[in-house]
């Protein structure tokens, strides 16, 4: 496919921002995962919605908020400036922020069910054989949930690569720095002469969710076959 | 396996366990106080008296809300002091009714989950010597889905007993088996309790398996511990 230099840059700016939000949203959805999974608390349904928030209300309110909160007038924005120096909102990094809060809900959900589904007592049998809760985690609990880890992982960078409300509201369009790859599409659509880059930057992006999508499948599919949660003769391991 | 007289001296040498726990949960309240000594200890009772939660907290799984358990000199439950020693630093083995083994690992690596974890010159047995025990050496290489229910309950019998344990715990080890397997495992829990002396606590509701094993039988019923050893 032959793209010009103007596409293949949002092409790599929307890679890089799914690359880092799936980084923000990996350790952070499977401890908050494993903590809606296995512990009660009290306000833990409304923990559990506000995480949910984001899959149900029009992606440019989560966007207009993180501006308002994290924009260099606003309170947070403003002491990260004074402070550290850092700009998140019209930057490639807001961009990651915006697309990982829109994500974060499709990381967390198929990670807390995969840590409901894992039987606590095979939890219990490795602590009577000596392993100290940090090393069942590691050994019993995390293998086990893996195809649910891997499974959000995937979802989480499917859905980051096509992002659009939230960052256009907190980081804005500027090419080469928050133009990704529906921003590019969303632009194209609007300049004379554009449908041939829309259409291009279209079929990529349909493409590049083919594969994030079966790639997922088959890699789900694979763990859980190591996993022993499958075996060539049938579902539950019976003849 | 160990020489007889080994056996014989380690049996002599085992820690009495001594508990007077109260535990409730909900509407159910268990209150148990007992002085184990060695050898088999049967616990018997009706489904949803108590047995299995009585050894979860011998194994340290629950935390009882009241009481004491002592194994020899270690205080292991104190609730007057705060004190409670989690299961994995108790050093007792469980089995459980299923065998609950880890499906994601081999056979190998199931048995060697808990050997791995103690310093080498603690380890009492090795793979070989429990895979002839229990008749296992063909599985190793094996997933446990791979397993029938007999194979997979002496699997867990194995790996709980590679891993040294102080006090061996058996909750219903063969109830979810057909009679035919039961007769193919009993043999080798006999094995278990004469070959290596380690004392064991086995929970059952068939009072035929506990007669076979025990030597001495406590009741469960409704939460309450009776009969021989039983101290309340």
């Amino acid at each position: 496919m032959n793209l010009t230099p103007e596409e293949w840059q949002a092409l790599a700016l929307s890679t890089r921002v799914a690359f880092f939000a799936t980084l923000i949203c990996l350790p952070s959805g499977i401890a908050l995962a494993w903590w809606l999974a296995r512990r009660d608390f009290p306000g833990k349904l409304l923990v559990d919605a506000l995480v949910q928030l984001p899959m149900v209300l029009p992606p440019v309110v989560p966007g207009y908020l993180l501006l308002l909160l994290l924009g260099t007038q606003g309170p947070v924005g403003h002491w990260l400036e004074a402070t550290f120096g850092i700009v998140l909102a019209f930057t490639w990094k807001g961009a990651v922020l915006a697309s990982a809060v829109m994500a974060f809900p499709l990381m967390v959900q198929p990670v807390k069910l995969a840590f409901r589904m894992i039987d606590q007592r095979l939890e219990q049998a490795a602590s009577t054989l000596g392993a100290r809760p940090w090393r069942v985690f590691a050994t019993v609990t995390l293998p086990l949930a893996a195809p649910g880890i891997i499974a959000g992982t995937l979802l989480t960078f499917s859905r980051s690569l096509g992002e659009f409300g939230a960052t256009m509201a907190f980081v804005g369009n500027i090419p080469g720095e928050t133009r990704t790859l529906p921003l590019a599409i969303y632009s194209y659509t609007h300049v004379p002469g554009g449908e041939a880059a829309a259409m291009r930057l279209t079929g990529l992006s349909i493409a590049l969710a083919f594969v994030a999508l079966i790639a997922s499948h088959l890699i789900t599919r694979r763990t859980e076959r190591l996993l022993g949660q499958f075996d060539s003769r049938g579902r539950d391991g019976r003849a | 396996m160990a020489a007889p007289e080994s056996v014989a001296a380690a049996q002599q040498a085992a820690p009495e366990l001594a508990f007077d726990l109260r535990f409730t949960r909900g509407a159910f309240t268990v209150q148990a106080a007992a002085t184990i000594g060695r050898g088999v200890t049967g616990i018997c009772g009706p489904s949803g008296s108590g047995k299995s939660t009585l050894l979860a907290l011998i194994a340290g799984l629950l935390k009882p809300q009241h009481g004491s358990l002592h194994f020899g000199h270690d205080t292991l439950v104190d609730t007057a002091n705060k004190r409670f020693v989690p299961a994995w630093q108790r050093h007792f083995g469980l089995v459980f009714q299923d065998g609950q083994l880890f499906p994601h690992l081999s056979v190998r690596d199931n048995l060697l989950y808990g050997w791995r974890r103690l310093e080498p010159g603690t380890r009492r047995y090795e793979l070989r010597q429990i895979a002839e025990l229990l008749d296992i050496a063909p599985l190793l290489d094996r997933r446990p889905l791979q397993l029938s229910g007999g194979e997979r309950q002496r699997v867990a019998l194995g790996r709980a007993l590679l891993y040294s344990p102080r006090l061996l715990l058996l909750d219903e080890p063969l109830s979810s088996l057909d009679d035919r397997l039961k007769q193919q495992i009993l043999p080798f829990l006999k094995r278990i309790k004469l070959e290596t002396g380690i004392p064991m606590i086995y929970v059952s509701h068939a009072l035929a398996e506990v007669d076979f094993l025990a030597d001495r039988v406590l009741t469960v019923d409704a939460g309450r511990l009776s009969g021989a050893g039983a101290t309340r």
